[in-house]
C-alpha cells in the first residue's frame, strides 16, 4: 500500500541506488563463496556449517515497522549466527520502483504483498519458487498458503502479519452521545446525518495517496455484489459498466450528496486523516488498523472501536474482510538464495512474528502458533474480525494488475471524489471500462 | 541554451573574419597529433550524442508502437498506443492542456515579470544586491523542496493561507486537493522560481548592453519606454532566444513539483508525469509510456526549431 509522498522523491531514488549498490557489493563475495564451496542439497536449516551474508529489501520505512522488522532479523542473526543487511527504502519509492529493483540487482529478501499482486511477478518470472520453505512451515491456514501461491501453484511468499480494514470509531465519543456502531448501511447513513446534526464531521477521508479511497469501493462493493464479484471484477471478468458497479458508485456518491464526509478528501494525506480521527475532529473512518492505530497516541488504543463496514445485502451480511497480508518473496535474480531460504524460512515461523508484533502493535499475527496473549484490545477486535470472515480480500490495488490499479483506478477515484452526479458516474465507468479492456487484452508474461 | 549561443557569435564576427580565416587555413595545416587529438574530442562528443541523444529518441519512438514491460521482446502492437492514448485514457488531454497552460503561463506572466525586475534592478537601486538574491533564492532550490512548501503553504488542514484566513477548522480552501485550483497554486511556485531565473539573464544580458546606444537614444529624444523596447530589446537578441528556448524547455518538462504536490494527479496531470507514471512505476507499461515521449519529443522540438528557423531565416535575409 503506498504512503506519503511527502518525502523528496529525489532523495529516495538516491538511498534506493545506494542501497542497491551496496546491497551489489555486500552479496557478491557470499555469493562466490557460496559457489566455491557448492554445497549439496540445500538443507537450509537454521544454524548451517558456514556463515552466511544476506541482503534485505524493506520498505519498512516508518519508524515503528521499522525498529519492528528490525528486531526479526535480531531475532534470526542471533539463531543462525548470519549476518543480515537491510537495505531500507522509503515505502512509496519502493512500490514505485518494485518492477525495476526485481529485473536489476534485488536483495536476497524483499518486503511486498501477497495476493495478485505478488502473483503478477510470479508470473512474469521475477520471483523464485520456494515451496521448498513452504514444506518446513507451520501454523498457516490454507487461505494463507493460497495467498502466498502463485498461478502456476507453487509458493513465492512468506507472510508475516496482516491487518483488518474496518470502520473505526471513538468509543467515548459514541458513548458520550449515545450512538451506536451501524450493523447497516441505513443505520450508517441514520447515525452520520445525527452526527452531522451534532455539529460533528461524521466520516473522515483522504485520497490525496491515490489508495485510501479503494478500502470504501472494495466494501461497497463486496456488501453490495459479494465476494465473488470484486475478484472478477478485479480480474477484469466483470465490466466496470455494470450496473452493479454503478450501483456501488451511486451509494458511494450518496455519502458525499449528503454531506457526511470529511470535505477536501483529495488534497488530504492518509496521515492527516488518521490525525483528525485521532484528535476526535471526525466520527468516524475507514480504514486498515494501522492506519488508525500509528496516528493515534498508544494511551488512546484502548478509546478505539472497531465494527465490521456496515451489510448493504442480507445476503451477503458481513461475511467478507479485506484483511491485507504483508510478507517477503525471494528475487529470481537474488545472489544469495540458500541464504535468502534461510531467513524466509525463519519468517514463516512463530517466533518472528512474536518479535515483530512485540514492536508493532497494529497487525495482527498470522501463524496461528504465535503467541497472542500480549494482545492490546484493539488487536484483539481485528483478530476476531478477520477470524469471523468467510472470505477474505487483499484490496484493490494488491487484487488486481498493478498497470490497472495504478494508472487507471487512482485517477479514476479521484475523479469520482470530486464530481459524482449519475452522469459522471455513467461516464467514469465508461472510461474504465475502455482502460481495463485495453490493459487486460495485453498477456501479463 | 547551448543551441542558442551560435546564433550571437555568427552574427558579431561574420563580416570580419572569413580573409583572416581562409589565410589561415591555407599556411598552416593540421599536424597528425591534432587529427588524433580532434577526432577523438569530436568523435566522442558525437559518439556521445548519438548514443544519449539520438539513441534513446530512436528507441522511444520504436517503443512506442510496442507493448513492452521491460524484459523480453517488445510485442509490436502498430499504433494502439496512440489510439488509446488520443480516445480512452482521461488523463492524457488535461495533461496535453496543463502543459500548454504552464507554456502559456512562464511565457506570458512569469518570463516578462522576470525581465521586469530585471530591468528595474538594472537601474542601482539601493539595496539592489538584496533584492537580486531574494529573486534568485527560489532558482537554488530544488523542486522537490518546492514542492514540500506548496504543501505547507496550501494544505486545507494545516496551510498557513488557511491559518493567515483563520479557515483552519474543517472550512478551510482545499488548494491541494481541488483540481480547479491546485495548477494555479503549482503555477504560481513554478513562476516564483521561473522568474529568478529569468531575471539573473537578463540583468546579465542588460549589463552588457552598450551604454552608447542607450544615450544616444535619450539624445534622439526617445522617451525611456521607446528606449527599451526600440533599442535596448532588440539588441538582446541573442538572450531573448535563450530564455525562449528555456521557457519551453521547462514548461514542457515540468514534472517534480507536480509529483511532489499529489502525484501528479487530480489536476495536475502533465506529459511527463504521465511517461514517469507509465515507464518507471510499478505499472510497468514501457510502450504506452514511449507514446507519450514521443509526443512530449514532437511538442518540444516543435516550438523550438519553428523559432530557430524563423530566426535563422530573418538573420539571413539581412
Amino acid at each position: 500500500m503506498t504512503q506519503s509522498l511527502l518525502t523528496p522523491s529525489q532523495l529516495s531514488r538516491r538511498s534506493l541506488l545506494r542501497g542497491a549498490a551496496l546491497g551489489a557489493g555486500v552479496v557478491t563475495v557470499p555469493g562466490l563463496l557460496a559457489a566455491c564451496s557448492g554445497g549439496g542439497g540445500s538443507s537450509g536449516g537454521s544454524g548451517g556449517a558456514k556463515q552466511q551474508n544476506i541482503t534485505f529489501g524493506s520498505n519498512y520505512s516508518d519508524p515503528t515497522p521499522m525498529k519492528a522488522l528490525q528486531a526479526v532479523v535480531d531475532g534470526y542473526t542471533k539463531k543462525s549466527g548470519n549476518t543480515v543487511k537491510v537495505n531500507t527504502v522509503a515505502h512509496n519509492d519502493y512500490q514505485t520502483n518494485i518492477t525495476r529493483y526485481l529485473q536489476a540487482n534485488p536483495d536476497d529478501v524483499a518486503a511486498w504483498f501477497a495476493g495478485y499482486r505478488m502473483q503478477f511477478f510470479a508470473q512474469k518470472g521475477y520471483l523464485e519458487d520456494i515451496s521448498d520453505v513452504w514444506s518446513g512451515l507451520n501454523g498457516f491456514t490454507d487461505a494463507l498458503k493460497a495467498a502466498s501461491t502463485g498461478a502456476d501453484g507453487k509458493q513465492y511468499f512468506v507472510p508475516i502479519y496482516n491487518y483488518t480494514w474496518a470502520l473505526f470509531y471513538r468509543k467515548s465519543t459514541f458513548q458520550q452521545k449515545g450512538y451506536q456502531p451501524p450493523k447497516n448501511w441505513d443505520d450508517y447513513i441514520a447515525l452520520a446525518k445525527k452526527i452531522k446534526a451534532d455539529g460533528g464531521v461524521p466520516i473522515g477521508f483522504s485520497d490525496q495517496d491515490g489508495w485510501p479511497a479503494m478500502g470504501t469501493f472494495d466494501y461497497i462493493n463486496m456488501r453490495k455484489n459479494g465476494y465473488q464479484f470484486h475478484v472478477d471484477l478485479m480480474a477484469g471478468k466483470q465490466s466496470w459498466e455494470d450496473q452493479k458497479v454503478k450501483d456501488v458508485f451511486g451509494l458511494w456518491a450518496s455519502l458525499f450528496d449528503q454531506g457526511l464526509y470529511q470535505p477536501g478528501a483529495n488534497g488530504r494525506t492518509w496521515e492527516q486523516a488518521g490525525t483528525s480521527f485521532a484528535k476526535k475532529e471526525v466520527a468516524m473512518v475507514v480504514f486498515g488498523t494501522p492506519h488508525v492505530a500509528l496516528q493515534t497516541p498508544q494511551a488512546d488504543h484502548a478509546d478505539i472501536g472497531i465494527t465490521p463496514f456496515p451489510i448493504i445485502d442480507e445476503a451477503n451480511g458481513t461475511d467478507s474482510v479485506e484483511a491485507p497480508i504483508d510478507g517477503f518473496m525471494l528475487p529470481k535474480k537474488a545472489k544469495n538464495k540458500e541464504g535468502g531460504k534461510d531467513l524466509l524460512k525463519y519468517i514463516g515461523t512463530p517466533d518472528a512474528e512474536n518479535a515483530y508484533l512485540k514492536v508493532d502493535n497494529s497487525n495482527i499475527a498470522v501463524n496461528s502458533n504465535a503467541d497472542t496473549s500480549g494482545y492490546e484490545q484493539l488487536q484483539k477486535d481485528s483478530a476476531a474480525l478477520a477470524a469471523s470472515a468467510k472470505h477474505i480480500s487483499q484490496y484493490l490495488d494488491r487484487d488486481t494488475r498493478p498497470d490497472f490499479a495504478q494508472t487507471v483506478v487512482i485517477k479514476a477515484f479521484q475523479s469520482f471524489i470530486d464530481k459524482h452526479s449519475k452522469s459522471d458516474i455513467d461516464a467514469l465507468c465508461k472510461s474504465m471500462q475502455d482502460q481495463a479492456k485495453a490493459i487486460f487484452s495485453q498477456p501479463v508474461s | 541554451m547551448v543551441v542558442a549561443t551560435p546564433v550571437p557569435t555568427a552574427e558579431t564576427t561574420a563580416p570580419r573574419t572569413p580573409a583572416v580565416r581562409r589565410g589561415r587555413r591555407r599556411r598552416r595545416r593540421l599536424e597528425t597529433r591534432d587529427i588524433i587529438v580532434l577526432s577523438v574530442v569530436v568523435g566522442l562528443t558525437v559518439i556521445i550524442d548519438l548514443a544519449l541523444i539520438w539513441g534513446t529518441s530512436i528507441a522511444s519512438i520504436f517503443l512506442s508502437f510496442t507493448a513492452y514491460e521491460g524484459i523480453g521482446t517488445p510485442r509490436y502492437v502498430g499504433t494502439t498506443n496512440y489510439h488509446n492514448l488520443f480516445t480512452i485514457d482521461p488523463t492524457f488531454w488535461p495533461a496535453f492542456e496543463h502543459n500548454v497552460l504552464w507554456l502559456a503561463f512562464l511565457g506570458l506572466v512569469a518570463t516578462p515579470l522576470g525581465l521586469l525586475m530585471a530591468v528595474l534592478l538594472d537601474r542601482q537601486l539601493r539595496f539592489s544586491r538584496f533584492y537580486q538574491s531574494s529573486l534568485y533564492l527560489p532558482v537554488t532550490l530544488s523542486f522537490a523542496v518546492v514542492g514540500f512548501l506548496v504543501q505547507l503553504v496550501g494544505s486545507a488542514d494545516q496551510g498557513v493561507i488557511n491559518a493567515i484566513l483563520g479557515r483552519t477548522h474543517g472550512n478551510g480552501i482545499d488548494f491541494i486537493g481541488n483540481p480547479h485550483l491546485n495548477i494555479w497554486l503549482a503555477l504560481a511556485f513554478a513562476g516564483w522560481r521561473h522568474t529568478g531565473y529569468v531575471m539573473i539573464i537578463y540583468l546579465a544580458g542588460l549589463k552588457s548592453v552598450d551604454p552608447a546606444l542607450k544615450e544616444a537614444a535619450i539624445v534622439d529624444g526617445a522617451s525611456p519606454v521607446q528606449t527599451f523596447f526600440r533599442v535596448v530589446f532588440p539588441t538582446m537578441r541573442p538572450i531573448n532566444v535563450i530564455i525562449l528556448v528555456i521557457t519551453v524547455i521547462e514548461a514542457l518538462r515540468a514534472f517534480d513539483l507536480v509529483y511532489v504536490i499529489n502525484g501528479g494527479r487530480n489536476g495536475l496531470e502533465l506529459l511527463a508525469v504521465m511517461v514517469v507514471d507509465n515507464i518507471i512505476g510499478e505499472a510497468s507499461r514501457i510502450g504506452y509510456g514511449s507514446a507519450v515521449a514521443v509526443i512530449l519529443l514532437i511538442l518540444t522540438t516543435g516550438f523550438v526549431i519553428t523559432y530557430l528557423t524563423q530566426i535563422l531565416r530573418r538573420e539571413e535575409s539581412r
